[in-house]
């Protein structure tokens, strides 16, 4: 990685000067190592990192044309291609950021209310929705308002997690409680100020709320799916389409990034870059807690080891897997967002580009998965495939995701908001 | 007048602004630096349009809360100081309630806002409509449905079907696609 010299199979980039957002999180830093380790520059580009306050400015300046690319949430290009949110433009990805990197949390309020009612389970993480649904059955009882969840953005993999988590324990999302969306940097302070009971946020936000004494972690988003898809790089279809070797030069950079990111010698390093005020701008050590393959679920406990909570370059992580995709799709079905009839199959395919990545990474000499799509959560441990180790995939209710039946796994979804008939999803491509 | 909240981290560009809607007979309702409280202020203030500097992080809270109130969103407005707003309003579907509009002056926000919610009010309008054209055509998908039913089960022509269905719905004081949708789901069919 220190080496000087230029890469000899590199395409000469049609854009040398790019501009790419990011928002604050500890996620954000395959696009900082990037920059700051000089991989941008190596592979002849000139790049400008923009903060950006949210994810629909992401989302609307890259659909502008402001941004040439930006780390986005794994469903951000598939909502945006769909035209979920108040934008529709097609979006592509060719490149997964990390793995996992959430995280749910409550006020210490709300825990001591969760303890008073079952004492037995005090002190256990991760803690299950079942105890959640516990509170919420007694506040009915006695009268008293639902409780309140934050997370970061409608279609975020946040959303959906949290969701999944909630159902698994017989907590219905809509009904039994309000969720509300809240910038990553304001969690805390909405916490402090009792706006909200807890939330599901990226990092280093969770580990802020401890460090400060305010929260409580109830469970890691690496416990409701192990290795689920969390950010990704994502592009304009008519920019990848325009600038095929600038894209690709982009990822080689990224992935390169990623793989100094996953040397644990290198973590330290890298929290002290994001700690910067143009970057993620929160203290060092909160930042290094996750990053550095440690976790703690409250003030005062000793950290725990959790080598995989921040995944950026192992278990093939940069791998668009459609069967990602296919799920976050299901999902957007599941709770409503998704309301006409489309071809899940073909927006996965369309969206989410292992045929990009594999270039690229070729160019690297990375070996890459053969097959696109993998089913998700028959693995509880890290296994082999096509000679490289995959990570664990399981879920928290240990159910499995045939990615070639998606209209099976959401009839099988027996909690959930559909505002369509599944039979529906049916596209020319809907079955193999 | 209009209920306008005002989300601003400039205070003193949100001030002129506010005397600016107030003289041209609005009311303010709330004007916030957007410190993670904006959900509650919305809940408390009920605008009848939010005006947002684009630059600020509570504007996934508005794209949720327009998300969850998906029957009776609000329009927003959105400005930004720099040539960006021009660009993204193009991105921007048309129609859709967010107008980014580029600076904001005293001179220029009060034409926007009222066409923002002229234009706000149209899109609602054609929405409306489109939502009754999906469901009259799903009624007459359903009806045709129960028609076949009772043309196979009773051996009834066409117009007699329709009559039938007709009349227990008028003894009723249903709607004929009502009629059929409940004989619909007694042969265990759905609708």
């Amino acid at each position: 990685m220190t080496s000087a010299e230029p890469p000899n199979r590199d395409a000469v980039p049609e854009k040398s000067r790019l501009t790419l957002g990011f928002v604050p999180l500890t996620d954000c830093a395959p696009l900082v190592i990037a920059q700051e380790q000089g991989l941008f520059a190596r592979h002849g580009l000139d790049v400008t990192l923009s903060r950006e306050a949210s994810w629909a400015n992401i989302r609307d300046k890259v659909a502008a044309g402001l941004l040439d690319g930006a780390q986005m949430l794994a469903s951000m290009p598939l909502a945006t291609t769909l035209g979920l949110g108040e934008v529709q433009q097609a979006t592509v990805t060719a490149l997964s950021l990390d793995l996992n990197g959430n995280a749910i949390t409550v006020s210490n309020a709300f825990y001591d209310e969760m303890a008073t009612l079952d004492p037995d389970g005090s002190g256990e993480a991760p803690v299950a929705a079942d105890r959640l649904k516990q509170l919420i059955d007694a506040r009915h009882a006695a009268g008293r308002t639902p409780p309140v969840f934050a997370m970061v953005f409608p279609y975020s993999t946040h959303n959906y997690l949290l969701r999944y988590w909630l159902a698994a324990g017989g907590v219905d999302p809509d009904r039994d409680l309000r969720l509300v969306v809240i910038p990553p940097p304001q969690m805390v302070e909405a916490l402090r100020i009792g706006a909200i009971d807890g939330f599901c946020v990226g990092e280093p936000w969770n580990a802020a709320a401890v460090a400060e004494g305010l929260g409580r972690v109830l469970t890691t988003s690496h416990d409701i799916w192990n290795n689920h898809p969390e950010k990704v790089l994502g592009v304009n279809a008519d920019w990848a389409e325009r600038y095929p070797a600038t894209h690709k030069a982009v990822i080689k950079a990224l992935i390169e990034a990623t793989r100094w990111l996953d040397e644990p010698s290198n973590r330290r390093t890298a929290a002290e870059l994001l700690s910067h005020p143009d970057y993620v701008g929160a203290p060092a050590e909160i930042i290094a807690m996750s990053m550095t393959g440690s976790y703690r679920y409250a003030a005062g406990d000793a950290p725990l080891p959790m080598p995989d909570f921040n995944v950026f370059s192992r278990y093939a992580a940069n791998f668009p897997w459609r069967s990602h995709a296919l799920w976050l799709l299901t999902q957007m079905v599941r709770w409503g967002q998704i309301r006409e009839p489309i071809d899940l199959r073909g927006i996965a395919h369309t969206v989410y580009r292992p045929d990009l990545y594999r270039q690229a990474a070729g160019e690297l000499a990375i070996v890459c998965p053969a097959d696109d799509e993998k089913s998700e959560g028959a693995h509880a441990a890290p296994w082999q495939r096509d000679g490289m180790t995959l990570g664990a995939d399981r879920f928290v209710d240990d159910s499995v995701f045939d990615p070639a039946d998606p209209v099976a796994y959401l009839l099988g979804c027996e909690l959930h908001h559909r505002k369509l008939d599944p039979a529906e999803l049916f596209g020319p491509r809907g079955r193999p | 007048m209009l209920r306008i909240m005002i989300v601003d981290q400039d205070p003193a560009r949100s001030a002129v602004l506010e005397q600016a809607l107030t003289d041209a007979g609005h009311r303010v309702v709330a004007r916030t630096v957007d410190e993670g409280s904006l959900l509650q202020i919305v809940t408390d203030a009920q605008p009848d349009v939010v005006i947002i500097d684009m630059e600020a992080p509570g504007r996934d809270t508005l794209e949720d809360l327009r998300e969850v109130s998906r029957d009776n969103p609000k329009p927003i407005i959105m400005f930004s100081n720099n040539r960006d707003g021009e660009y993204i309003r193009q991105a921007v579907q048309a129609g859709v309630s967010a107008y980014v509009v580029d600076g904001l002056s005293k001179e220029r926000i009060l034409p926007i806002v009222d066409v923002a919610i002229a234009r706000f009010r149209e899109f609602q309008a054609l929405r409306r409509e489109l939502a009754d054209t999906k469901v009259q055509l799903a009624d007459r998908k359903i009806v045709d449905k129960a028609k076949g039913i009772l043309i196979q089960r009773k051996g009834l022509t066409e117009e007699q079907a329709y009559a039938l269905l007709r009349k227990t719905a008028m003894n009723r004081g249903l709607r004929i696609a009502d009629v059929a949708r409940t004989l619909l789901s007694l042969e265990g069919m759905e609708g």
